[in-house]
This record gives C-alpha cells, structure tokens and sequence, in this order.
C-alpha cells in the first residue's frame, strides 16, 4: 500500500493521525468524526491528510473532499492560533452585530474569513451562538464574551496573544 | 426495582445532606459563561478561602432569567435557597459578608427566594413561584433547570430521576406506546408529528436492527432550548432516549448534536459515562436484559442537518444532503433500519408523561397540543431567558408578563416565531393561543420555540432578508429551486433594502416562495420563504415605502437613512465635520452645520461623535424632509 | 405482481406495483421533463423538473421518486405545475450563459428543449452568476461548469457505471459545484476519461472536445455501429459530418447501453488519420511500396508454404486480433487447422 506523504507536517502529528484512524477504522460514520480528529491535530485539514484518511477507510477521495467541503467547520487552509467568531444571529443583529464585526476586522486588518498573517486570530462569523439573552456576543476560541460594544472589541481580542 | 430503590436511598440522603451545610451555587450554562460566571465563581473560591468560610461551593445549569446572568445561589442550613443576580467578581465579597457571614440578605441583589421542604423564609424577598417570570410558567422540562447540578447523576436520581425508566421496563413495550400516544406529545422540534404515531411506527416495521437518535442540532437563530435542556438536565434526554429505545425495540441510539455546543457535549458525556457507570445506560440496564447503548455524534456546522434525513445521512458520514421521503425514517431510517428520530425536548418529555401519567399530561394545554412547551424569548424584550409555559397561553401573556414587555418602552411592532421557517405574528394577533395549529393558520409556525420580540425600530424587510440570508447561506444546495431560488430572493430583498427594488420584485418574491413551498425536496426550501411571505402579509406598507419612497420606516436600512443635523442643537463644534470619512459636513465655527446629502455614506460617525444630539437620522425626520417624492407604482 | 390503477390526467392507467409516477406517465404516453433521472442510474429527486400534482397532497411530488398508489390521481399540467416547471427554468437561465449560438450542444440539450416547450424567456431573475474558468486541458472532455445544472448525473455515472468516483460535489448551496477531489480538473485527477459522464450530461457542461468543436449537433448524421477495439461488441453511432466521422456518441446498445470505455468514445482519430495504412505495402529494397491485395496475398501465401516445406506446419503461429469479429475470428483458426496445419493459434484477447 502506497505510504502516505504527510511530509509538510510534523511526524509527531502523522503518528497521531495514524492512532486515530486505527480507533475509527472499524467504526460506522467515522468520516467525519476522524476528519473532526485530524483537523483537531493538524489545525486544519491538509490535502494530503484528507487522501490518507480517504484511502485508510476506503472511501473515495472525492467523496472526503465534498464531505470537508460542505461542513462550515472544516477548513481547508491553516488557521489563526486563535478563533474569534462574531454572533450574527437575530438577536445579536438587532443589538448591533454588525458593528462587533466591523470593530474587529478593523483592528485586525483582516475581513470576515480571514487570518492574520502572523497566524494569530482567524476572523470568522456565526449563524448564532446560543447566547441571545447576552447579545451581541462574541466567541474567542471557547470563551464567549457578551453584551458587547464596538469599543470593547480591542481589549477583548489584546488578551490573546 | 432493587437495584434502582437503592441507589436512590443513597443519593437522596445525599442530595438532603447537601442542604445541611452552607451553599453557593454559580449558573454555569452557556449564557451564565458569556456573562462572566466562571470569573464570577473564581472570585467566590478566593473568597471563601481568604475568609476561610466553611461552605461548599457547586454549580448549576441556566435557570432561564439569562437577563439577569450572572446568576449566584446561597443556602444556608435550614433557610430558603436565595438567588442573586447581575452578579460581578467585585461583589461577591460583599454578598458573602452579608449573606453567609452576617447571615443577612442582601436585598437590593436578590431576585427571588427558593422554598424547600421544612426552610424558614426570608421576608421581604419574592418567592420564585410568585416572581413574575416564573408564576405563569409550567416547569416540567426545565425542572431541574438552575436547580441542580448537571454534571451528577446524583442530583438526577435523587430528584425522581430514573424512575421512569425503571417503570417503562416493567410495562408492555406496547403500553408504552399507548402510554405515549394517549398523552397527546407532540414533536417539539417544529412540526409537531404525534410521538406516540412516530414510535409505533418504528415499533411495527420490520428489522431486527432498529435505531433511536436524538435531534439535538438546534441551528435555529435566537433558539437554544435544547442546549439550554442538555445543559441543564442531560439524563432527562437519555432516559427519554433509552425508554424510547425499549418501547421501539432498539438497542443503540445516536445522540446529533450541533458542534458549537461543546459545554452541551461535555455534559452529555459525562452523563452518558456516569448512566453506563451505574447500570442505567448500556447492557443488562437495572438488571432486565434491556441493552441500550448511546453514542455522540457531533455535527460540523451545516444547518441543514436538523433536517432529519440530512441529520441520518450526516451520522453515515456522507454531505448533509437530505433525502426524498418516502421512504420515511420510521421505515428506513440510519444505514436503511428504522430509526426513531425526535428532538432534545420531546425526549426529555417522555420520563415525565411515564413517571405522572399520560391522563396528567394530557390535562395539561389544548386541545391539540398537549402539555408545555420551551421557549426562548429573545431580541427587544426586557426579559430575555427560557422559558416552559402551557400550551394555549397567549403571546401576549409571555411577552408582557414573564417577558416583561419591549424594552426601553418602545412599542411592539412583531413577534418572529419559529426562525427561519417561521413568520411573524403582528400586535394584533397577541391574544392568540400559542398551540401548533392556531400558529400555522397565522402563517407562522411553532417551530422550535425562538421567540424574537421585534419593536417599532426594527425593519421587518430587513428581518426578512436577515432570515433569508441565513438560509441561503445554509441551502445544501441539492434541489434546484432551494439553491437558486435562496439566492435570487435574496437578491431581491438586499435590492429593496437598499432602495434599488421595483415593484415587480414584489410579484416575483410571492411566486418564488409559492414555487419553493411548493417544489423544494426538504423542510429548509419548503418554508424558507415563510418570513419573507409572513412580513409581505402584514407589512406590506414597508415593502412599498421601500420601494416606492426610497424610505425605510423603521430607520433601520443605512441605504435608506437620511442624516440630517438640527440646526436648533447645532453648536457649531465641527467634531463632525472632522471625522466625516466622506468629507460631506460643512460649516462656519461655531454655526449650525449642514450634510451634504449627496456625499454622505451614511455611515454614522458624525451620529456616534456628536455631543449635543444634533445629527437625526430618525424616521420621522427623514419622512418629513424627504426631498424625493413618491415614485408612480 | 400486484396491480395499481392511478388516474394521470384523467386517463386511468394500471401499472405493476412499484411504478413511479414517472414511470405510469411514460406507460399512458404522457411526457413529464427531468434533468436528474436516468433509468440507468439511481435516484435523485433533485432537480424537481419532474414535479407533478397529486391530489390530498399539500405540495408538488417528484414524480421520478413517487411511487404510483391505488387510486391516486395525478395532474402532470396543472397551473401550479405549469409555474413551477417554468420557474425552475428560469432560475437555471438565470445562472448559465446563453451562448447557445456557439455551443456544441445546442440542438442536443434538454435546458434549451425545456425552455423552448414551457416558452421560458431569460432575463427573469438578474444577479450573480458563476464564472468559472472554462477547463479544456485534456484532449478529450471539456468542462464548463458554468453551464452545469447540477443534476449529479455525471457523479452517479462515475461511481455507478464506471466504479471510480471521481467526481462528487462539492461545496454547499450556490457555491455547490462537482469536482474532482481538492477540485482539480480531471487531468489531474485519476480519471480514466470514459467519457460515460459526458454521455448522461444533458446540456453543455460537459462535451465531447473534437465533436462538438468539428459540426453543430444539426449537420451531423448519426450511423448506429458497433465498435471495433474488443470484442464486447459496444454499440455507438458514429456521428458524421459530409463523409467524414467527427465523433462518437453512445446510443442504447444491447450490450453495453450507453457505456463506452475511452478507446471507443474517444478513439476513432485514426478513421481519417493520414498515416492509416489503406493498401497493402510490400517492402522492396528495404522501402515499403505500396501494391494491390492480390500480389501481397500471393506473397504470404508463398511464404507461409515455403516455411511450411522447410521447417513442418508446427513451425508457423497464428495469433489474431481482439478487433476481428467472432466470424472473422473462426475464419482465421480454420485457417491455421485446415490450411497451415498446426493449431498454434490464438488471440490477444485484449485491447
């Protein structure tokens, strides 16, 4: 069986990759559950790691790639160290979502999708957090910061370094 | 019944000795982190330490008052439980001085009193039952919901938990059935198909494989009564689940939760753990030969897949597509078995009805929709939470006496119901009676239970397209008129709403919602339009002024809004004039100001910078002053 | 099997349970439109073409994916259908060029069939439309995504018929698009290029490179053949422009329906190569000169014999060609018993 080419990555990351798939192998629906895995290991979802994952669970590579494709939480490209996800959701928008957003693309210098080019944040927005009675809110990585104004953005984000 | 008649002594004696000592418990759901709980319980551990004060410190779910986040309970021995709220890390140390110290209640923070069995009450200090929030609430759902701690299986037991379960595994998987059909349940995720027609189904068709999964990927913008369920009471889902399991004849049970919720996916595994643990979940459950074995599935982000067929295909690892029904799920269902699919809060229903009776159940609600249901109230109301109220209470009563009415005394405009598939219910239909059928007949829907109180500043085509942007954002993209159909409607209303519409626009949104309902192959097509044809309904005369005035008449559509400055506020500071990115205000120093309406971006700057409220963009303002005049239809 | 009678259009038509509608209606020659289906292939139910109205019913049903029942009674031009069938129409147009003066399929193209039938003008719905870079780097298929309807049959082909699964979507809503996997194009993908996606696409995303580019789909006369790289037996027709063979396109064969490997849909350059050998050619001082079939006939047959009288019959071999018919096929090993003598014969067996 042709060995897999992760050779941008670490090998301690493919060491890892491997074990992962041994658990799921045998396992219905592990497709994404392991894609889940290794994005959780890799940071995002590298090619090669996808056609690897693909051939270990026999599934068509195409099929893997439609799968990371479709699900918003997949990402294709390498990441911030850290994630901030503004809340567009009813609530939030109508407590001035909007304006979160704006505050903290313009202290990033980046736009909605975006990373900063030092890796550290990742610019993104979310359909609705869960949290309306807290509106608007915004999430770094797990934590969820509430009731918002444009001017509390900078601090928020200094935090995360 | 030994097995489960000991356990409960144990964690009963338990649960009581809890009480025998001084308490404080810190809301840690979602929204009580969002507010700042965990800093909040970290300044309560310090404290504590400092003072070294002899109570034990715990943690609970949201109690549904998210307003009043961060929420804080201390008990003494032999005294009512208090609750506090709004609470900071700088407060806490006055709150236990005066509450655990001096044994005083600090009144101006306490929002209500909990009474247990044999406990002297404060005065002076609302009863929960009495405090307006709660006293036109039915708390059967949410129960446990701020009351005890999530994470133990403990608490669970000791407050009846288990039970249920113990029970449904002495009756005929039919009684069961029956149990539940005769109770009048409802599914809660929306549309509300009857749960005991569903399980019987299940239950008659043929396989000796069968599957039980639970719909936990609550995707609804301005919803999270299911988090707020799995949050708080997580063993109520899989006691629902397992019960469901018995009475259809499966013996696993998939649990789809939304990836976003990862407090509600370590709570479920941790309850899922302990169950295993103490026989309640797996093989040979509480000692009958029951197996019933639960997994996690976490979803990736693709809204679509609260539908059920895109959940099932999720689950087998494929793109969230959803399938053609028929074949129904109850016939083929996960990897082609029957598959018994409900919701978070129909499952948590399901011990309920079996531990008090389908005759208790069906006592309560109307007369086609039975028992109570969760709500998030939500968007311009003055009391945002959850919240459990009885079928057939009026929108007006949730909005005016447990919410607490519009917030900052504007005028209610609209309820949105149901999210995305939902519409709007508009003042005059308040006093309807929230049931399944009384909402649809309005063009709304029950849907999951998102209740978004809009007011007069809120621009119901700007809803319309707010909602749709989601959905197409959302479309799988499989059928062809979901997929294109998102967009172009789409289009259309960011057109209107920025003064570029045509009247026509109005006849091609009605037929591309007619043709959508009408021909999309899942749930998300078929009522994307809703909010689009609901707000077009009631709101026309927002849609034209839009189109014909160029006029937005909430004020909330920048392309629309006209910023003027009132030349009797004006000072004459030029601080306007000075961060106006557009250069579009003139002015000689210390004189009235003027916009130059053909420059300005409409960005608001000079709006935030102003110190005299001389700059208006208000509607009445730009209504009076329009210098256009109503275009011909 | 159990019967059914379902009324379509007024007409009452009985049909094995099981039918779909779609199915009944072609039975009672009724003409419902579809973009998705293939009876070859599994189903889909996505382009909603199809939609027909069922009374009880609260909305319309794809009739390629509904099963006929007893007593139903189905409405295949009611005026809900009628506006449905057009505005999915028009939200295709709304999002595909109208280059249909230039494009190899017109004249072979359901979407243009469908507009013309349901008198679908464009320019209903204006906004964004895709601008996908046209993808013509093999020699053999080119793709344009930007015409592509996304009715997936090329996907289902790939991983129903050909067994390889290149092809998937991917993406999601409006950004939907089928690609390969990392969405390279097909050169860079593991495709085989048989070309059995092209055969179900029914507009313009994806064409044959040197048919649709040598004659528009109306100057072509198509002459039905059997292919003659193996001896499957394939059938496909020949499209031909004047005397000359352009292409091949698959038709329903017996054998293989509408299946073609890609020597047989892609391979027929050498019909009218100028290298092709027409007569036989004898070499002659060490240069090959052409002659007639008599004389080179007569040369192998001296030669064979002579081999024969010198060195026995076991010393001659024959082995004949997978492209020889099963009749030219006998002939041959009669030949090589009767006539040479030895039974060393055999046959490539092979492409």
């Amino acid at each position: 069986m042709k060995s897999c080419h992760c050779g941008q990555n670490s090998p301690a990351q493919y060491q890892e990759l491997l074990k992962v798939i041994d658990r799921y192998r045998h396992m219905k629906g592990s497709l994404i559950p392991l894609l889940q895995e290794a994005q959780e290991i890799f940071g995002y979802l590298p090619g090669d790691v996808m056609k690897k994952i693909s051939t270990e669970l026999k599934v068509p590579f195409s099929k893997t790639y439609g799968a990371a494709t479709f699900y918003a939480q997949f990402h294709l490209q390498p990441r911030g160290r850290h994630v901030i996800r503004v809340c567009q959701g009813t609530a939030c928008h109508v407590r001035g979502g909007a304006k979160i957003l704006d505050a903290a693309s313009e202290q990033l210098g980046i736009a909605e999708n975006g990373t900063t080019e030092d890796l550290r944040y990742t610019l993104e927005t979310v359909a609705c957090l869960g949290a309306c009675g807290q509106g608007p809110v915004l999430m770094v990585n797990n934590d969820t910061h509430g009731r918002l104004a444009a001017k509390d953005v900078p601090k928020i984000l200094d935090k995360y370094k | 019944m030994g097995h489960l008649n000991k356990l409960r002594a144990r964690f009963t004696r338990h649960y009581k000795d809890k009480f025998n000592r001084g308490r404080i418990v810190v809301g840690l759901g979602t929204c009580g982190f969002a507010a700042g709980g965990d800093q909040v319980l970290e300044a309560i551990r310090q404290e504590t330490g400092i003072r070294n004060l002899d109570v034990d410190i715990d943690f609970t779910s949201c109690i549904g008052m998210c307003y009043k986040e961060p929420m804080v309970e201390i008990s003494l021995p032999g005294m009512a439980r208090v609750i506090y709220g709004d609470m900071t890390p700088d407060k806490v140390p006055a709150l236990l001085e005066s509450h655990i110290i001096n044994k005083h209640l600090l009144k101006e923070w306490a929002v209500m009193q909990i009474t247990e069995e044999g406990a002297t009450l404060y005065e002076n200090i609302v009863k929960m039952e009495d405090n307006p929030f709660f006293s036109k609430q039915l708390r059967t759902v949410t129960s446990r919901l701020g009351r005890t701690n999530p994470e133990s299986i403990s608490d669970y037991v000791a407050t009846g938990g288990y039970l249920a379960l113990d029970t449904a595994l002495s009756m005929q998987r039919q009684d069961i059935i029956e149990e539940i059909k005769k109770s009048g349940l409802r599914g809660r995720g929306g549309g509300g198909f009857p749960t005991g027609m569903k399980w019987d189904f299940v239950s008659q068709a043929e396989g000796a494989k069968k599957y039980v999964v639970c719909n936990a990927d609550e995707g609804d913008p301005g919803a999270f009564m299911d988090r707020s369920v799995l949050e708080g009471d997580p063993h109520a889902v899989l006691e629902g689940m397992a019960i469901c399991g018995y009475a259809v004849g499966a013996d696993e049970g998939y649990i789809y939760v939304r990836a976003e919720y990862p407090l509600a996916i370590k709570r479920l595994q941790t309850a899922i753990v302990r169950a295993e643990e103490y026989g309640l979940l797996g093989k040979n459950i509480l000692g009958r030969g029951f197996n019933f074995k639960l997994m996690i599935k976490a979803g990736a982000g693709a809204f679509v897949c609260g539908e059920e067929t895109a959940l099932l295909t999720s689950i087998e690892g494929n793109r969230g597509m959803p399938r053609v029904r028929p074949p129904f799920p109850a016939n083929r269902g996960l990897w082609g078995k029957p598959t018994n699919l409900n919701n978070v809060e129909t499952y948590a229903n399901v011990p309920f009805v079996i531990n008090r009776g389908s005759d208790w159940y069906a006592s309560m609600g109307t007369k086609k929709s039975k028992g109570s249901k969760v709500f998030c109230l939500t968007g311009k109301i003055n009391n945002t939470g959850l919240i459990e109220v009885p079928m057939g209470i009026s929108l007006r009563e949730i909005i005016f006496s447990i919410g607490g009415g519009v917030q900052n005394g504007k005028k209610l405009k609209a309820v949105q119901i149901g999210g995305p598939s939902g519409g709007c219910i508009c003042e005059e239909d308040l006093d309807l009676p929230v049931d399944y059928d009384s909402l649809s007949a309005a063009g709304a829907m029950m849907g999951s239970g998102g209740l978004v109180v809009l007011d007069e500043t809120t621009c119901m085509v700007d809803i319309a397209r707010f909602f749709l942007s989601f959905t197409q954002t959302e479309s799988c993209g499989k059928c062809t008129p979901c997929r294109e159909g998102t967009k172009r409607m789409l289009e259309i209303l960011t057109r209107i709403c920025s003064g570029a519409g045509k009247m026509e626009d109005l006849a091609d949104l009605e037929r591309l919602g007619r043709v959508m309902k009408n021909t999309a192959l899942c749930g998300l097509g078929q009522t994307c339009a809703n909010p689009i044809l609901s707000t077009m309904r009631y709101f026309k005369e927002e849609y034209l002024a839009h189109i014909q005035d160029l006029f937005c008449p909430a004020g909330a559509c920048r392309a629309l809004l006209i910023y003027q400055i009132d030349t009797a506020n004006c000072k004459g500071c030029g601080k306007c004039a000075k961060i106006c990115p557009a250069g579009a205000i003139r002015g000689e120093k210390n004189t009235p100001h003027v916009i130059d309406l053909e420059k300005c971006i409409k960005c608001g700057a000079c709006l935030t910078e102003c110190s005299f409220e001389a700059i208006k963009n208000d509607a009445a303002l730009s209504w009076n002053k329009r210098p256009n005049t109503r275009r011909s239809a | 099997m159990a019967e059914i009678t379902l009324s379509i259009n007024n007409v009452n038509i009985t049909v094995p349970q099981g039918t779909t509608v779609l199915e009944a209606a072609g039975q009672a020659g009724v003409f419902i439109p579809t973009f998705c289906h293939d009876p070859e292939l599994t189903n889909f139910g996505a382009c909603r073409m199809c939609v027909v109205e069922i009374e009880g019913l609260r909305s319309l049903s794809a009739s390629c994916v509904t099963n006929a029942t007893e007593g139903m009674v189905v409405h295949t031009d009611s005026p809900a259908v009628q506006e449905a069938r057009k505005t999915i129409l028009e939200l295709l147009l709304a999002n595909h060029p109208l280059d249909c003066l230039t494009c190899g399929r017109s004249g072979d193209c359901r979407l243009q069939d469908y507009a013309y039938l349901y008198g679908v003008k464009t320019g209903s719905f204006e906004g964004e439309r895709h601008s996908y870079p046209l993808e013509d780097d093999n020699p053999f298929i080119v793709r344009d995504l930007n015409k592509c309807i996304l009715c997936g049959k090329c996907v289902r082909a790939c991983a129903e018929i050909q067994g390889n699964s290149i092809l998937d979507f991917a993406y999601r809503g409006f950004d939907v698009k089928v690609a390969p996997a990392m969405d390279v194009s097909l050169k860079a993908s593991d495709c085989v290029f048989c070309g059995n996606c092209v055969a179900m696409c029914p507009v313009g995303a994806l064409q044959e490179k040197g048919l649709r580019s040598a004659a528009p789909t109306w100057e072509v006369r198509k002459v039905k053949t059997t292919c003659p790289y193996c001896g499957t037996g394939c059938s496909f027709e020949l499209n031909v422009k004047g005397n000359k063979v352009v292409g091949v396109t698959s038709c329903d064969g017996d054998v293989n329906g509408r299946t073609l490997c890609v020597k047989g849909r892609f391979g027929y350059g050498f019909i009218h190569h100028p290298d092709r050998l027409t007569t036989p050619l004898i070499k002659k001082n060490g240069v090959f000169k052409e002659a007639s079939w008599e004389e080179a006939i007569k040369l192998v047959a001296q030669k064979l014999g002579r081999i024969k009288a010198k060195h026995s019959s076991d010393a001659l071999a024959v082995l004949s060609s997978a492209r020889c018919t099963n009749e030219e096929n006998y002939l041959l090993q009669k030949f090589t018993r009767a006539v040479l003598g030895t039974n060393n014969i055999d046959h490539c067996a092979r492409l």
